[in-house]
């Protein structure tokens, strides 16, 4: 059979196994919803009855050769790759089979510091070695921005035997780098261009967006697809050039993925797919003027700053994700965690994040004008009770770590807890990291520093959720011995 | 033949009108918007199909919504209204010679377009001088006006669907605002009588409180609405309701209405037991 970006092959499957009334005696064991009503009710029949094992009529996704090889065909042309695969551990699955598919154990992968924790927990598991580069950082935000080229160069020309480089495109707040640059100048170098693009899975559909990875010419791509795709949380698209074996791919996701995968996500990421190609162009439209709109509005409120374009400068923020609405309140002298506590607490608004200085509202398909006005309204609100003097604000600096171990060898070297001030000067044995955005204060194998340890105690204070260490409570932190 | 309109009140409780004909049915950029002339309640405005107005009942509505808070500040010259665009809200307003300008936000162009050709009834004040009509989202409106408004009426749909952040506390607080030092909020407050509606009411009375000095609720009771009984909210910076109450001066004005009084104004604001409960629980 002939598909085309009309069928959504994984889908068109589950609705054929639906009418054919299978009698099911494999898993999984609530055959249909029917042995857990409760569940059932909760979710709806329809949910559970496709909610099934891998069958000959469905394919596997270990090994697709018919409806899922169809469908990341599909996938694959949408996306301008030459392989697609369908995720369904997240986008941290993606990022760690890109990085466990061009890195072995001492290898180096030359990557931004701000990455998320997915692309760090990856050179944990298998030995790769980070080579740091340096984000800008807009000093008036306090927000990493993307990696120069000429500090790419740097890195190159000091680690010519570097596998590859990893890129966000974008970082969390929206700010690209020069990725067509980046490639170019890692192609000439023999070393493949890896791109982290979780918050941007859109670039693929909408216009006057930023590029994408695959069109920029990058080997590979994590798109996840449920943050601004529309497909359910969890699921994901790894996508790739033949610049790299796609069976060898395969036999990296493998190891690590589910036999079991779910069809409830494979459906959703086929279905999101179909809705992207069909509609991308205009959700896309739709969703940068509700933000442009927004953005207006809020920066006229005074006292926000709801950046865009023009903190573009050529190379560390090359271009920015005009869906992205990321807001600077330091000067409403409240932090940008304490701004999103209070729309959640006071308001009934829950956005995306809040980090030291700023808030990101993700601003969707799904959104709604007049929702937009109550976010708007709500900001306003809180800018007249609680604004406050911008006295002792934290001014938010880029840390460069000073990497002693890898990864991979803090990680599973013995170690000992201390308290998070008597940490000092020892070398840290796990990730702290505010959640979200993810992005880690300090990684296995870098050195615990005062200007650290204030961070971590003053992001607390604000109110931001810290995770990654042993202890739940992150007072204690546990050190290589 | 018979046609008969049906709103569920609840899952399990339907309210009927029957049906002579329908006069206006169409889809706005909003809601879903109609017009039906019934035998007993004479002609009716419908919102995705809930029912908003009748010719035979909206007097009370608007009765309360206006007189109360008039009755209590007679001196408002600036009046906010927000919704109403049947117009039966700005029709009472009109009636105050003192007053000098009234706004009326209302989102929806064709609720407005419908009830001037077809319920002229309560939209007959629309072109009023004094009446400035704009077609604007009221949270948006709002936002921009600091100090303005003597009295603001908000005469809005359930809190479900285009008048959701009318019911919220960024509202009210942009309300706060939009007042002057002596000014007074009025809102439509939903009711509590059936379990669908009460944490919506709750909330919205909460908000209220934590925004405003003075916030009390009222009652009128409307034969069309979800169980009868029906609540308004009323909030000021300055004014009490009862001790504030220029009774005198009110019945001075002559104005002729069929449910508003200066003693009914006085007991509305007695309400019964299950409602008190449901109000305090949160304090």
């Amino acid at each position: 059979m002939k598909y085309t970006q009309h069928n959504s092959p994984i889908h068109e499957a589950l609705l054929r196994h639906k009418k054919n009334r299978v009698v099911p005696f494999d898993v999984p064991g609530h055959k249909g919803g029917r042995g857990t009503p409760e569940l059932t009710e909760f979710l709806g029949a329809d949910c559970l009855k496709v909610d099934v094992n891998s069958m000959k009529p469905l394919d596997n996704l270990i090994h697709p050769v018919s409806v899922i090889k169809a469908a990341e065909e599909l996938a694959a042309e949408a996306f301008g790759a030459d392989a697609a695969f369908f995720m369904v551990n997240g986008t941290t699955a993606a990022v760690q089979a890109m990085i466990m598919s061009t890195c072995k154990a001492r290898d180096k992968i030359i990557m931004p510091r701000n990455v998320h924790r997915s692309s760090i927990n990856a050179l944990v598991v298998c030995g790769a070695i980070p080579v740091y580069v340096n984000p800008g950082v807009n000093h008036e935000l306090g927000i990493p921005l993307g990696m120069a080229v000429e500090d790419i160069k740097t890195a190159i020309s000091q680690n010519p035997d570097a596998k590859a480089i990893l890129v966000n495109n974008p970082t969390y707040y929206g700010i690209c780098s020069n990725l067509k640059e980046i490639v170019a100048l890692a192609h000439q170098h023999d070393i493949k261009v890896l791109v982290d693009e979780a918050h941007g899975a859109h670039f693929y559909f909408g216009e006057e967006l930023p590029i994408s990875a695959m069109a920029a010419g990058a080997d590979m791509a994590a798109v996840s697809m449920h943050k601004t795709g529309g497909s359910l949380t969890q699921s994901s698209f790894l996508v790739s050039k033949n610049t790299i074996d796609p069976g060898y791919i395969r036999q990296i996701i493998n190891l690590t993925q589910t036999t079991s995968a779910s069809y409830l996500l494979l459906s959703s990421l086929d279905l999101a797919r179909k809705n992207m190609v069909l509609n991308g162009k205009e959700i896309v439209a739709n969703i940068i003027s509700l933000t442009e709109y927004a953005r207006q509005e809020i920066n006229k409120l005074g006292g926000y700053y709801a950046y865009s374009k023009e903190l573009v400068n050529g190379d560390t923020v090359y271009d920015f994700d005009r869906t992205k609405l990321s807001i600077y309140t330091g000067n409403i002298g409240l932090a940008g965690i304490e701004v999103y506590d209070l729309l959640r607490d006071e308001y009934d608004i829950q956005i995306e994040f809040g980090d030291i200085g700023n808030i990101l509202a993700i601003i969707s398909a799904g959104d709604r004008a007049f929702e937009l006005e109550r976010l708007i309204s709500a900001l306003y609100e809180i800018k007249r009770l609680y604004s406050k003097d911008r006295v002792g604000m934290f001014n938010q600096e880029y840390i460069n770590p000073e990497v002693i171990l890898t990864p991979q060898k803090a990680f599973y070297s013995d170690k000992k807890s201390l308290k998070l001030s008597e940490a000092i000067n020892h070398i840290s044995g796990e990730f702290v990291m505010c959640y979200p955005p993810g992005i880690p204060i300090l990684a296995p194998g870098e050195r615990i520093t005062k200007d650290i340890v204030d961070y971590i105690v003053y992001a607390k204070e604000k109110g931001s959720s810290l995770t990654g260490t042993k202890d739940m409570k992150v007072e204690h932190i546990n050190v290589v011995v | 033949m018979e046609l008969w309109y049906t709103e569920h009140h609840t899952e399990h409780v339907n309210f009927s009108l029957k049906v002579k004909a329908e006069l206006f049915n169409k889809q706005s950029d909003f809601q879903h918007v109609a017009i039906v002339d019934t035998y007993e309640y004479g002609r009716a405005l419908i919102l995705d199909g809930c029912l908003m107005v009748t010719e035979k009942d909206e007097f009370i509505y608007h009765d309360m919504i206006v007189h109360v808070p008039m009755a209590t500040n007679l001196a408002v010259k600036k009046v906010l209204v927000i919704g109403a665009g049947d117009g039966g809200t700005v029709r009472e307003l009109t009636r105050y010679p003192e007053i000098e300008r009234i706004d009326m936000v209302e989102i929806d162009p064709m609720v407005v377009s419908a009830c001037k050709e077809y319920l002229p009834q309560t939209a007959c004040k629309l072109e009023d001088p004094r009446v400035h009509i704009y077609y604007e989202d009221g949270l948006k409106f709002i936002r921009r006006k600091v100090n303005q408004y003597d009295l603001i009426l908000v005469d809005s749909t359930d809190p479900f669907g285009p008048g959701e952040g009318l019911f919220t506390r960024e509202f009210y607080g942009n309300c706060y605002n939009a007042l002057t030092e002596k000014g007074i909020l009025v809102n439509q407050h939903e009711s509590t009588y059936y379990d669908s509606y009460v944490e919506a009411m709750k909330r919205a009375h909460q908000r209220i409180k934590e925004t405003f000095p003075i916030a009390k609720v009222y009652q009128a009771h409307i034969p069309t609405y979800p169980s009868g009984h029906w609540l308004f909210g009323y909030a000021s910076k300055h004014f009490d309701p009862i001790t504030d109450l220029d009774e005198e001066g009110w019945n001075a004005l002559g104005l002729k209405t069929k449910y508003y009084n200066t003693e009914l104004h006085k007991g509305c604001f007695a309400i019964p037991n299950y409602v008190k409960e449901q109000l305090d629980e949160n304090e």
